[in-house]
């Protein structure tokens, strides 16, 4: 009997072994730590890089950044773009076992709009109203037409909870988010790791080839690269345009990089408080100077080992947004001298803040020796981030260096900066043309229009400038050799779907 | 002794007072919003106004301070602005870990620093000296980041031998969490190694030209006698204190090194929340570092008592 008994565990044991040796476990490294692990409350890049995997959104972007479906299936815009209809996957479980219909989505958006600590209200502002029509249809009614909304809904405001687990843990629900992704909600260590395991009644099961996700938050770039060389890591992120190069000419490493949505601009102080009262913020000849004394793609090819590319509006050169009409302008000291005499000046003093990052340092430090060719007397300020922030919403800088990670429709990249009421508007530009413009742009579900729309307000924005746009930089990342699958998208995410991993 | 003990306790309670207003008001000069910090990239007004008054951070500043104060002395620290959790809860999840690796840095600190401090004092000028006098002073000079970069660059990517970065509990994994934290240990003791073996070196080189040595040596007592029973427990009283000081050293020294290999410990936790002005974890982990200093000077005295019978009398 013992005999029999001591068989049966060491079968029961090796089997137990095999299949952990068996399970592909893939560890990502992360450049920081996500916050609370609720779509509704979550304000990290990284935390959207966790949601990937484990939450499905109504809808996703693909790689040319066209909104595909997801748990939505198809969805139709009626009564002027004022009605959004969609309908919903069948068959499709939440990692707690109950359902995702309908009600399951009604309950999350509800949920985003009225959870007290919701970070999504704005995001889900024009919604009216939100219904199950059936079982498997959802219909959207806005207080006004709001083409944005896909895009929204693509990102953490369409990522769909179990109603069962967020009425359980309510604001707590980060601690134990139930979603319905590939991956489903092991354990979190703060500051140190975030396990996720495949979700066996996953929709789409078949598309996913990892068992297990960790990932590790691993600031410092040249550490995170270290990890991926030692072997202690898959997968990493935002690898430093610096290590590139060595990635490239690794056998053991694959590279991969894409242009991505954002931006990388110097803010004008043109109307916020007294400091605005200054000759760049008062005089855009000035500002129109100050850009034609850049040269763009020497900048981006010194700082970024031309992983970035020069811009000189909200979105990217490859974007179906921007507008050809105006291409990245090239540089011209002549010009710029002779625009800073017509508005008076022979050398123009100004004061930059900037974030004391050592490459941003060094990026500004290229710029203001190239401006000052043009006669820009340029004093660099470096604070630190939390600092550079508040001065800048409160007004107390006449030129400050800002990023924005970027927006899949083109209306998160400028009407928050540049409309007069626009919540990021720490310039206070403000021109009712171009909010008109912009407001028209965001209302249209035609993206004919919306181009139209947009084009025109590029044209004044070139004008006034209040916002000098420097390029775009790249995402970049790097995985072992093994790792095969990986399709880079503009929005930076990592998406494990149709993600392998060998050896 | 424990009137003595008690006595000690008692001055620490208006230090820590003082200590608290003075984080608490330095805090609050600090320019830069929490909120507005924590935002990030979704600054919606209404939201951070519902923060604001959540963290009642539009109060008159000296009502925030009474108002942590009266949450201290019923245990609550507070709740971190940044991940939602009591600050208690931070503290006791990331306390164990900085103290992993502060004991095993010590431990590199007495095991190197102190042997080499006597070695070096015997052996005075002589090559033996020399040889170690310069490893201290290079240890020393080392900044802890760079060490710490070549050391992952060499003992991880190169060699392949223990882990770049991250951390494993202990008690979950006894063999991964030695092989993380041998690298910041050493980097971390190394500095302290090199204060310590000068200290030792010093204090032994004074207390071996003491009259009773010579007396020692006199009586025909073993050259191992006269060092080790003799010398070293009267060279030991300032390397006690120092060990002490050094403590500090150490928290301080802890915050680069766990920035470096991604230790999830105290040092990690405050860089984190000054950058984001996470207010109510900032003084929380001063407050713990300032009494685990106070209570480090203590058990220092202790020792010192017990290690010179002359000062028990004085007590």
């Amino acid at each position: 009997m013992n005999r029999i008994l001591s068989w049966t565990t060491a079968l029961a044991f090796g089997a137990l072994t095999a299949f952990q040796a068996g399970a592909v476990d893939l560890r990502i490294g992360l450049q920081d730590d996500a916050d609370a692990l609720d779509p509704a409350q979550s304000r990290t890049f990284v935390g959207r890089i966790v949601y990937t995997a484990m939450c499905d959104k109504l809808v996703d972007v693909s790689p040319d950044l066209k909104i595909i479906p997801q748990l939505a299936t198809e969805w139709a815009w009626s009564e002027g773009g004022k009605v959004l209809t969609m309908k919903l996957r069948p068959n499709v479980k939440f990692h707690d076992g109950t359902t995702m219909d309908a009600d399951a989505v009604v309950a999350t958006i509800q949920r985003n709009l009225t959870l007290p600590e919701s970070r999504r209200k704005s995001e889900l502002a024009s919604v009216d109203k939100v219904e199950a029509t059936s079982p498997l249809e959802v219909k959207f009614t806005l207080k006004k037409p709001d083409a944005t909304l896909l895009a929204q809904l693509s990102d953490r405001a369409g990522m769909i909870v179990s109603p069962k687990a967020a009425k359980e843990l309510g604001a707590n629900f980060g601690s134990k988010p139930v979603c319905a992704g590939p991956f489903k909600f092991v354990e979190r260590v703060q500051q140190d790791r975030i396990v996720l395991e495949k979700f066996q009644d996953y929709w789409n099961k078949d598309q996913i080839f990892i068992d297990k996700v960790t990932y590790l938050p691993i600031p410092d770039s040249t550490v995170r690269l270290a990890n991926l060389q030692s072997g202690d890591l898959d997968f990493i992120e935002r690898v430093a345009p610096t290590d590139a190069p060595a990635i490239k000419s690794n056998p053991k490493l694959t590279y991969a990089d894409v242009v991505n949505i954002g931006n990388l601009s110097i803010y004008v102080n043109v109307g916020n408080g007294a400091k605005a009262n200054n000759p760049v913020g008062k005089d855009k000849r000035l500002r129109q100077a100050f850009s034609l004394a850049i040269d763009r793609e020497a900048l981006m090819q010194i700082v970024f080992e031309g992983t970035a590319v020069g811009g000189n509006q909200p979105f990217p050169p490859s974007s179906a947004w921007y507008d050809k009409a105006i291409p990245v302008p090239a540089r011209d000291v002549a010009k710029a001298k002779a625009l800073i005499k017509a508005a008076g000046f022979d050398r123009v003093p100004v004061e930059m803040q900037i974030p004391n990052s050592p490459v941003v340092q060094q990026t500004m430090q290229i710029v203001q020796s190239m401006v000052a060719e043009a006669g820009f007397d340029v004093t660099l300020k470096s604070t630190e981030f939390a600092t550079l922030l508040d001065e800048q919403t409160r007004g107390n800088y006449q030129m400050s260096r800002s990023d924005w990670s970027g927006r899949v429709d083109p209306d998160g990249n400028i009407h928050q900066f540049l409309t007069c009421k626009g919540g990021l508007n720490d310039t206070k530009y403000c021109n009712p043309e171009v909010d008109k413009l912009l407001d028209e742009a965001r209302a249209s579900t035609d993206d004919a229009v919306r181009q139209q729309k947009y084009d025109a307000a590029a044209v004044i924005l070139n004008d006034d400038m209040p916002m000098i746009f420097l390029g775009h930089q790249s995402w970049i990342w790097a995985m072992k050799k093994g790792v095969t699958g990986f399709v880079a998208n503009p929005d930076g995410m990592i998406r494990l779907q149709g993600v392998k991993k060998q050896g | 002794m424990p009137v003595y003990i008690g006595k000690r306790l008692l001055v620490a309670i208006p230090t820590l007072l003082i200590i608290s207003i003075f984080v608490f008001s330095l805090q609050k000069l600090l320019p830069g919003d929490p909120v507005l910090a924590m935002a990030g990239e979704e600054r919606d007004p209404a939201v951070l106004e519902l923060l604001r008054e959540k963290y009642h951070l539009n109060d008159p500043i000296p009502l925030q301070y009474v108002r942590w104060l009266g949450g201290v002395m019923t245990g609550d620290l507070g709740i971190s602005l940044r991940t939602n959790q009591p600050v208690t809860q931070l503290i006791a999840e990331k306390l164990p870990v900085t103290i992993q690796l502060a004991v095993m840095a010590m431990i590199f600190a007495f095991v190197i620093g102190i042997p080499a401090g006597i070695i070096a004092a015997v052996k005075k000028n002589t090559v033996i000296d020399y040889v170690a006098s310069i490893l201290a002073l290079s240890g020393l000079s080392v900044p802890n980041f760079w060490l710490g970069i070549m050391l992952i660059l060499l003992v991880s990517v190169k060699l392949g031998w223990l882990p770049a970065s991250g951390y494993e509990s202990i008690f979950v994994d006894p063999v991964r969490s030695l092989q993380t934290m041998v690298m910041p240990a050493f980097v971390l003791g190394n500095a302290l190694a090199a204060t310590l073996m000068r200290h030792t070196r010093s204090a032994m080189l004074g207390v071996l030209s003491a009259d009773y040595i010579r007396t020692a040596r006199a009586k025909g007592l073993s050259p191992k006698d006269v060092v080790l029973s003799h010398s070293f427990r009267n060279a030991l009283l300032p390397v006690v204190t120092l060990s002490a000081l050094l403590f500090g050293e150490l928290l301080a020294g802890a915050v680069l090194t766990e920035q470096i290999f991604t230790i999830p410990g105290f040092g990690k936790l405050i860089v984190d929340a000054v950058f984001n002005r996470d207010y109510a974890v900032v003084q929380g982990v001063v407050m713990c570092t300032a009494l685990g200093f106070i209570l480090m000077n203590l058990i220092a005295d202790i020792l010192y008592v017990l290690l010179n019978p002359r000062l028990r009398a004085s007590l």
